[in-house]
């Protein structure tokens, strides 16, 4: 008992959380055809709310048929809840040396939790970097049809050539503003 | 994802400085898994789904410079925030108002690309 609550609290390996995220590629595709990823309930949610006088051809399509993505969705809030504050890690994360280290260098303290404090929570620059960082995921999972989810997960798995391209992409785009933006980033806001 | 800390900024810094294996192998693995049951599936499934239809892989639509650029795009945007789409909704549900103000930018963001949609190349 006291081991099977342990594991709870405690954070998985890799081997264990990813293959039963690689799993729900061929579950999903088992219980009714639907491809695991996330970020089209970003445009649903744009369809939901856009106003007929905006009329963006975009976000005009029957958002309900999609609906079973909105509850995956969901599922994922409340994953986020159960997980993060129901059953979370009481320690910080178990990071290697070398990025404690380099996080020292960038004045980021590391803390319990999965954010950077002043990200995580309600501070100027926490809210203007999150949010223009998020117009830009946003921006770009739309432009390239998918996220990780949907392309490094489900897109390489079922062998897309599109995929691999997608996912080159992002790979670039994060090595670059992870090396070259996020590191001032901490310095410039004290 | 919370549980592997892939949802963790602190360790999609270190996936892109190299420094741990940790987000490299649940990645790996995934796709493994993913590759493996899709092909079961597919051998073993009688390619029906649940309710009896077959089972059909959508393809990702054609287009090539769409990929690279959106993918540069949300990759720039992910190597700050550190989250990805689903992290989003997942630290929403931590209660995160940084992860809030994430989702919001990222529904201006996609809003913004319907917008603008028929003037990029695709």
């Amino acid at each position: 008992m006291n081991t099977a609550l342990a594991w709870l609290y405690a954070p998985w390996p890799w081997y264990v959380s990813g293959p039963l995220i690689g799993l729900m590629v061929p579950l999903m595709l088992w219980i009714g055809n639907r491809s695991f990823g996330i970020s089209n309930n970003l445009r649903h949610m744009c369809a939901m709310t856009q106003p007929k006088s905006v009329g963006v051809d975009f976000f005009q399509y029957n958002w309900r048929e999609q609906s079973w993505s909105l509850v995956f969705a969901g599922g994922a809030v409340l994953g986020g809840f159960l997980a993060g504050i129901v059953f979370a890690n009481p320690n910080p994360v178990d990071l290697s040396v070398a990025a404690l280290t380099m996080f020292s260098y960038w004045n980021v303290p590391i803390a319990g939790g999965f954010l950077p404090p002043v990200l995580f929570d309600l501070t100027w620059m926490g809210v203007i970097v999150m949010f223009f960082g998020g117009i830009l995921v946003g921006f770009g999972t739309r432009y390239a049809s998918g996220c990780t989810s949907g392309h490094a997960i489900t897109g390489l798995s079922t062998l897309q050539l599109q995929s691999l391209f997608a996912v080159l992409g992002i790979f670039a785009g994060g090595l670059f503003s992870a090396h070259f933006i996020t590191p001032h980033l901490f310095s410039l806001f004290g | 994802m919370i549980k592997s800390e892939a949802a963790s900024w602190y360790r999609i810094m270190e996936m892109f400085h190299f420094q741990s294996f940790h987000m490299f192998g649940i990645m790996m693995s995934a796709i493994a898994t993913g590759l493996i049951g899709v092909l079961l599936l597919k051998r073993f499934g009688r390619l029906l789904t649940l309710d009896g239809e077959p089972i059909v892989v959508p393809d990702k639509p054609p287009g090539r410079i769409n990929y690279i650029l959106g993918g540069l795009i949300f990759g720039l945007g992910w190597g700050v925030i550190g989250l990805c789409p689903g992290p989003i909704f997942s630290l929403v549900g931590m209660g995160s108002i940084g992860a809030l103000a994430a989702l919001a930018g990222a529904l201006h963001g996609t809003w913004l690309y319907g917008l603008v949609k028929n003037r990029l190349p695709h």
